[in-house]
């Protein structure tokens, strides 16, 4: 493994029996696990290939809890690493040697449905599809809905921003959460935002969401409740090339249809899928979409017709439209499965994130295929077409020598590749510690020490979930120093891990 | 006297901020300045004009995307936007009407530092759900971006939603780059006379909490609908507005109708009427040459607006109406005395924010956003200084001394 992490404090580590002591103290019975086999299933998140022990984890229940940890950490030095279901793709759940690993599990109510209002206030532990279980009966649902809604909990999900393929229509996490209670290291409890839209006032929520646990511990949700659309119907067009496929979805756009999805596999993910859950997808095109539409019968019908013509305009070679909703939900099957079905190709692979403007797409997929003979490693790609978020997923194994950073590089090249063509590093799986090293390709160190001072605003001494995001660890005394010269911000050569 | 700074590229706003950094001089920003009698009243010795800061540079329908400079006139980007059939979802609102100005004025700066949304904001966002990237130089005087111009992004921290509502009290603004959206179709508005605030609330809820996509409701009291509408003369009036497709709204009129039968008869507002209703609500029109009477924005939880609304009239003589399904309550006193204390303490058992949005000066001096308890305000603070460690932006313009 090639990651760096910070050096670990050997004085802390030396405390590890007293702090063990102190924080059982705090959180008593079960909610503090120092012994190494039961820490085992901890270290590590989504990204099994990097694996760290943590110090000690502590599994507090109340915000009270929570706060006098956070409170007794800052005082005595100890780093902090927040976790909810540990499905982070990015590896920002990823614990340190000499760090608290603060597990927000057992934070799994919730508190209060308010249908009225339409929100929910639960605490950051309940899971994304939980929530949707919760209100279902009264036909309402929570609108963000990534693959891994089975699993990854609400606080994951404000940590990490996450999307899913309804992002398009109904918006990312931070579109769909009204506000937060939560605790910063110092042990305050603050709350923003509450059951009303638009809060005056700085909008702090904003940095809150998709901080990667680095600004403070969520400790309350309260999110927005949709109304379930009356129906849903999905079309599956087959493309002979994906400059087809995307040309389709720019047309269908062009043309004022924001669909509720747009999902786009290339011809080896078909293939998987199709090998693994046999839903009919054809084998013989190069990309297929997904397309979904939602709302009242008149409109999904209203706008299937104008997709299918768009679609036969743009040489589509197969469209099937779901006539049931078992029918949709088989379409769906094949590409909500692309992960297992991919992985069931290889011993290993590796998902990245990058966004790109769409218009890119023909380019990007030559690049990566010349890319992909380069590094002798097959890549296979889904994509959030609707709004250019790309999944390739690059299949290596592990067993092999040299292979997983072979991937790793390749995986690097095609994130500075989103980059060039103006799109970025990451569109809903968060920096981590595993895009970290990329950030200079997209920032410059001004742009960097503009968000390290404000992490430098929430917690000053960079001890919650430090190592993640930033590839360089600064002293807040260092970044908040003022140097108006020219606009030029000399930075002295602070050691990179 | 304020000394004037134009400003009309990047490099001069970098090189005016650096030099006030420099040595500590107080700048206010303005684009065309239509908003300067929102927030707290400010003290300064240079005042940056960001108009000739103008121009979009970057505009692709089909990928939703467009980025202009701060300065930019919003009238410029709708009708850019217009030509292609798309629009700011979040429909600006227009702030010349209430404060005594020329309509139609005022920048993309300026909208998205006050981030005022108008009626769709309950369907579709507020400016800030709208923020894509931004350029921008802090009050260290330096440039920095963040974000970028594609539709989903994690990279960092969200930058451009946080300096959405800024008021310019963190970085000035030089570029920004927003989602936009495809016009609707068509639209309409149905209309259910004479319910009181509390059958308006739950009306508006269950159209909300019904699968019809609403994307407008508002409630107006009598004495106000009667001012601006053709309702008649003496019944308050509760609209709600679809869009989209034709074969869509058809439809959807049918299911909302029955939605809302139980609360009264149902009227409809075909399309060009619709219009002019929802451009009443989102621009506070009914409060429109009411002078320097105080006017509050209140932000609080949907079912309690109307109440609230009401609650504030017969206390303090004020006269109220709700956007966003009862979430939104504009407040406009019988005179120029906000009566904060009193507004504040009416909304306390809701919970939500009160914006002194018009005001005096004398009256702005005071609180015009929302008090924040101790450790918020002490966090606030330390942003503040993260971005502007020397005061320069705007200061005091949200809160006293920052
Ligand atoms: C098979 C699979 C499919 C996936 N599909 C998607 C997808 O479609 N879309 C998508 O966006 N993501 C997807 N993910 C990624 C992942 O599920 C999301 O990022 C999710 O939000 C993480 O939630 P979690 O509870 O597992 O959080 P964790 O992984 O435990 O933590 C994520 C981050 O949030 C922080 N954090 C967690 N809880 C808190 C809290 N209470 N307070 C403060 N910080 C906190 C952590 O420190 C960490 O930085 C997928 C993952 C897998 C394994």
């Amino acid at each position: 493994m090639s990651l760096r992490l910070p050096a670990a404090d050997e004085s802390v580590l030396a405390r590890r029996a007293q702090i063990i002591a102190d924080l059982s103290a705090i959180v008593p019975g079960e909610g503090v696990i120092s012994r190494e086999r039961e820490m085992k299933p901890y270290d590590s998140d989504g990204v099994t290939a990097y694996k760290q022990l943590p110090l000690v984890v502590v599994l507090p229940q109340t915000t009270e809890q929570v706060s006098r940890v956070l409170k007794y950490c800052h005082a005595g030095g100890i780093r902090v690493v927040p976790r909810g279901a540990g499905t982070s793709l990015s590896g920002g759940a990823l614990p340190l040697q000499d760090g608290v690993l603060l597990g927000m599990g057992k934070f799994n109510k919730i508190l209060d449905i308010d249908y009225a209002n339409r929100c929910a206030v639960v605490q950051p532990g309940v899971t994304n599809l939980g929530i949707t279980r919760a209100v279902e009966h009264e036909g309402f649902y929570y609108a963000p809905d990534p693959s891994s809604q089975i699993a990854c909990t609400i606080g994951g999900n404000v940590g990490e921003n996450s999307g899913g393929v309804h992002t398009l229509k109904y918006g990312l996490t931070t579109n769909n959460v009204l506000g937060v209670e939560m605790v910063l290291i110092t042990g305050e409890v603050i709350r923003l935002g509450g059951r009303h839209l638009d809060a005056g006032g700085l909008d702090l929520l904003a940095a809150v969401i998709g901080s990667e646990g680095l600004l403070g511990v969520v400790t309350e949700v309260t999110v927005r409740l949709l109304k379930k659309p009356d129906v849903a119907r999905a079309v599956l067009v087959g493309f002979p090339t994906s400059e087809d496929a995307g040309d389709c979805v720019a047309k269908i756009i062009a043309a004022g249809i924001i669909p509720a999805g747009i999902e786009m596999m290339d011809r080896d993910a078909i293939a998987a899928a199709e090998a693994f859950v046999k839903v009919g997808y054809p084998l013989d095109v190069e990309a297929l979409l997904i397309v979904e539409l939602d709302g009242p019968e008149a409109e999904c019908a209203h706008l299937l017709e104008e997709v299918s013509r768009i679609a036969a305009a743009c040489n589509s070679s197969t469209l099937r439209v779901s006539r049931t909703e078992e029918e949709r939900l088989g379409f769906w099957a094949g590409r909500k499965a692309a992960f297992p079905a991919v992985g069931r190709l290889s011993p290993d692979y590796l998902c990245m994130d990058g966004t790109i403007p769409r218009k890119q797409l023909p380019l990007v997929l030559t690049r990566m295929r010349e890319l992909s003979a380069r590094y002798g490693l097959r890549v296979a790609n889904v994509f959030h077409a609707g709004d250019g978020n790309l999944h390739p997923l690059i299949l290596y194994d592990a067993n092999q020598p040299g292979e997983m950073d072979k991937a790793e590089a390749f995986g690097a090249d095609i994130l500075r590749l989103c980059v060039q063509v103006g799109g970025v590093l990451t569109g809903e799986h968060g920096v981590g510690v595993e895009k970290r090293d990329l950030m200079p390709e997209m920032f410059d160190e001004t742009d960097l020490a503009h968000q390290q001072r404000l992490k430098c605003a929430f917690d000053d001494q960079g001890l919650l979930n430090p190592g993640k995001v930033f590839p360089t660890l600064h002293r807040c005394a260092e970044l908040g120093r003022m140097h108006v010269s020219g606009g030029q911000v000399p930075f002295p050569d602070l050691p990179r891990f | 006297m304020t000394e004037q700074v134009r400003i009309s590229d990047e490099a001069e706003l970098v090189a005016a901020v650096a030099a006030a950094a420099a040595d500590g001089t107080r700048l206010s920003i303005a684009g065309r300045g239509t908003k300067q009698g929102i927030g707290r009243p400010l003290e300064v010795a240079r005042a940056l004009d960001l108009s000739a800061l103008s121009g979009v540079t970057l505009y692709e329908p089909e990928e939703l995307v467009l980025t202009a400079r701060a300065g930019t006139p919003l009238a410029e980007i709708t009708a850019l936007l217009a030509q292609n059939r798309q629009m700011l979802a979040f429909e600006p609102m227009d702030t010349g009407p209430l404060f005594g100005a020329t309509s139609g004025d005022g920048t993309l700066g300026g909208l998205f530092a006050c981030n005022l949304s108008g009626p769709r904001r309950l369907s579709h966002g507020a400016v800030r759900d709208h923020a894509l990237g931004i350029r921008a130089v802090s009050g260290r005087g330096e440039v920095f971006k963040s974000g970028g111009r594609v539709m989903k992004n994690v990279t960092g921290y969200d930058l451009p939603r946080m300096l959405a509502g800024s008021f310019g009290t963190l970085a000035v603004m030089s570029e920004i780059t927003l989602k936009v959206l495809p016009v609707p179709e068509t639209e309409e508005t149905l209309v259910v006379f004479g319910l009181d605030p509390s059958a308006a609330a739950r009306a508006m809820s269950a159209a909300m909490g019904s699968s019809c996509e609403v994307s407008g409701a508002a409630t107006l009291p009598a004495e106000i609908a009667r001012r601006r509408t053709e309702a008649p003369s003496d019944v308050s009036v509760t609209a709600f507005r679809l869009e989209g497709f034709a074969p869509s709204v058809r439809a959807r009129r049918a299911m909302l109708v029955s939605v809302l039968m139980p609360f009264g008869a149902v009227e409809v507002l075909e399309e060009g009427a619709s219009r002019g209703f929802w451009t009443m609500v989102r621009d506070a029109l009914p409060f429109a040459g009411t002078g320097a009477r105080a006017l509050w924005r209140i932000s609080t939880a949907p079912m309690a607006g109307p109440v609230l609304g009401r609650a504030l009239s017969e206390a303090l003589g004020a006269e109220a109406f709700c956007d966003w399904a009862g979430g939104l309550v504009w407040a406009l006193m019988p005179d120029e005395a906000a009566r904060a204390a009193d507004v504040r303490a009416a909304l306390a058992p809701h919970g939500g924010h009160a914006t002194l949005l018009r005001a005096t000066q004398a009256e702005r001096a005071g609180a015009v956003f929302q008090p924040l308890e101790a450790s918020l305000a002490a966090l606030t603070a330390r942003v503040k200084a993260s971005f502007d460690p020397r005061a320069i932006l705007n200061p005091g313009r949200m809160y006293a001394g920052l």
